[in-house]
């Protein structure tokens, strides 16, 4: 990769530079006096990244907030068509894309439905997740057996284990219908009713996000030293109250970074939608993301300019969210 | 009872728990028979709902494509779709091209979000909390915003139907979260070991090599099996960026696959079980460190 090699002996040389000074770079406290030098070899290390990001995310986000301010669609960009080049026509029509999507109702009722999703899905895994580490951090027998197999969704590519259940929700050959048959239940439209279908995207999105979730608070649980509750025990606390006065606070600090970090990724959870319904059907399941996308690519003519507001839109709600959730926590004393 | 096999996994934490238990049999952590079949139960419960959708795709394919709507669990069991699949298709050549994108990927992430981790983690240095949000903020990126501009992008540097160009795609979806997670977990390295590599000599990437990252081993597992999954199983931008039938990835050549075959699920469901071999094994190799690591790198996120 073009990106390795060149980094690596970057750094290393950076790291040469650094080597006088290099006995009080572990110290971070005296880091202010020090020169600029010192800090290269930080810089080295993390470049990479900064240019990646940069070239990767910082260039086509400025160019999607550019579009969002424009009316560009596929018939006024620039193109070619055979040897023709031609130019891109497009205007600069100013916040009009927002206004028209803050007001129109299909935004709001699809970021509705975002929401709904987002917090349905958000709360379901940590439940469950909470649940299921809880009863892994048990002494059981067949315990690494059992982590194993609840794992296991996590380790199948997504787009195959979509599959799977778009197999199982078949309406009239699924394996789920057949099931509710032999009970003598009528098939039910697992994917082609609105309200079953926000259901069943939720289903399986949970099913996706339960491993992660259990994982994460699994090992926040073994961090929790046992004397703690060997001492609540003692004092005559019951298994309710150790858990609301010991496990609840103990894993507070990685529950915060889960819950942010999944509901950003449940907030964009492209593939699931994408893949199981395509937001539909019509377009009860669509979220934001997906149908930023399909404007982009589905429509006719492609409307670039709706897709970037949409996608702007997404990133300001998830960065308000970001620092919303951040200035709550520091309010409760949590350094993060 | 069953505080039999305390499993090494159970990590250097759960075992000083473990060993005043057995020898005095305290109160705590015995079980009434009742409770211990509850909690069998609800994990074997919990065990079929996340293995089944995955077991039946496996069983179904190892069925004759015209019984693959059948419930039974076996019928005539053959592997005709398996052998169909690696004859009619390409799968084979998008196989090895998931794999070289994948692998890449990985190695190039795991790479340097280790480098970046170590830095965030050890120095203070100008822009480290702004390169922070970065990471935070990267993550909240659509897709669907993205992938034109990054499409013209590829496309003006040449880069389109490369391998490499995936792999840098991938790379920023999957650098900022492993970097958090090095993050995390360099934070639980003691600093000692850092001086202790200074007083005898070596750089500041010297320590970092010989003596941070083989103690890292738990953080890389888990970035390592986020970067390949991520890759692995990526589909927007690997069926707009890969065209023409001995570039596709899976993802994308599965795509062609589908409309080939309308909705038979036979040969579908034996291409599912191939693509999910390569992440088994990396998830089986990583498994036992997920644990761990995942909770360094969470809970000092």
């Amino acid at each position: 990769m073009a990106v390795d090699t060149p980094s690596q002996s970057v750094a290393k040389a950076a790291g040469d530079v650094a080597r006088g000074r290099s006995r009080g770079t572990g110290k971070p406290r005296s880091a202010a006096k020090r020169s600029l030098s010192t800090h290269w070899y930080a810089w080295a290390m993390v470049a990479p990244v900064i240019i990646v990001i940069a070239v990767i995310i910082g260039y086509p986000l400025i160019r999607g907030i550019y579009l969002s301010l424009t009316n560009a669609n596929e018939r006024n960009v620039a193109r070619s068509i055979g040897v023709n080049e031609i130019p891109a026509t497009y205007e600069f029509v100013g916040l009009d894309n927002y206004a028209d999507a803050l007001t129109g109702s299909q935004f709001l009722s699809t970021l509705g439905w975002t929401l709904l999703w987002t917090v349905a899905c958000v709360s379901l895994t940590f439940a469950l997740g909470l649940a299921l580490a809880n009863i892994l951090n048990r002494k059981i027998a067949g315990r690494s057996a059992y982590r194993l197999m609840l794992i296991l969704p996590w380790a199948v590519p997504g787009f195959v284990s979509v599959f799977a259940w778009r197999f199982l929700y078949n309406q009239d050959n699924g394996l789920l219908n057949k099931i509710l048959a032999g009970g003598g239940i009528d098939a039910v439209p697992w994917l082609n009713d609105p309200t079953w279908a926000k259901f069943s995207v939720i289903l399986v999105n949970v099913w996706l996000g339960i491993p992660f979730m259990m994982v994460a608070l699994l090992g926040g649980l073994q961090s929790i030293p046992s004397e703690m509750y060997e001492a609540a025990e003692m004092d005559g606390a019951n298994a309710w109250q150790r858990f609301r006065h010991i496990t609840m606070p103990g894993l507070r600090s990685v529950s915060t970074t889960v819950i942010l970090l999944s509901t950003i990724w449940t907030f964009n959870m492209f593939p699931v939608i994408f893949l199981l319904t395509r937001g539909g059907p019509g377009e009860a399941t669509q979220i934001l993301v997906t149908q930023a996308y399909k404007f982009s690519f589905e429509v006719s003519p492609r409307d670039f300019a709706q897709s970037s507001t949409w996608g702007v839109l997404i990133l300001v709600l998830l960065m308000l969210f970001a620092a919303v959730y951040r200035r709550v926590l520091r309010k409760q004393g949590e350094v993060w | 009872m069953t505080t039999t096999t305390p499993t090494r996994r159970a990590t250097r934490r759960a075992a000083p728990r473990a060993t005043p238990r057995a020898v005095n049999a305290p109160v705590r952590g015995r079980r009434s028979p009742l409770s211990s079949v509850a909690l069998h139960l609800t994990l074997i419960a919990a065990s079929v709902i996340a293995v089944f959708p995955v077991l039946w795709v496996l069983l179904t394919s190892l069925k004759p494509a015209e019984f693959a709507i059948t419930t039974d669990f076996f019928k005539e069991t053959t592997v005709e779709n398996y052998t169909n699949l690696l004859r009619d298709t390409p799968f084979l050549t998008w196989f090895g091209n998931s794999l070289l994108v994948a692998g890449l990927t990985t190695v190039v992430g795991v790479f340097i979000s280790a480098t970046t981790g170590y830095a965030v983690s050890r120095f203070r240095f100008p822009g480290k909390r702004g390169l922070m949000w970065t990471l935070l903020i990267t993550q909240m990126f659509p897709v669907a915003v993205l992938i034109v501009p990054i499409y013209n992008i590829m496309s003006s540097m040449g880069l389109l139907n490369q391998p490499v160009g995936l792999v840098i795609t991938y790379l920023t979806i999957a650098v900022p979260f492993c970097a958090w997670m090095m993050k995390g977990f360099f934070d639980t390295i003691p600093r000692e070991i850092d001086e202790s590599g200074y007083v005898d000599g070596l750089t500041p990437f010297g320590t970092f090599w010989r003596l941070i990252l083989p103690l890292a081993k738990p953080g890389i597992a888990v970035t390592a099996f986020y970067s390949f999954i991520t890759a692995w199983g990526e589909v927007a931008y690997a069926s707009a960026f890969m065209v023409g039938d001995e570039n596709l990835t899976l993802a994308g050549g599965l795509q062609k696959f589908v409309n080939q075959y309308g909705a038979q699920w036979g040969p579908m469901s034996a291409a599912s079980v191939l693509i999910a071999v390569p992440a088994a094994l990396v998830f089986l190799f990583a498994q036992k460190h997920l644990v761990t690591g995942m909770s360094a790198g969470a809970v000092k996120g």
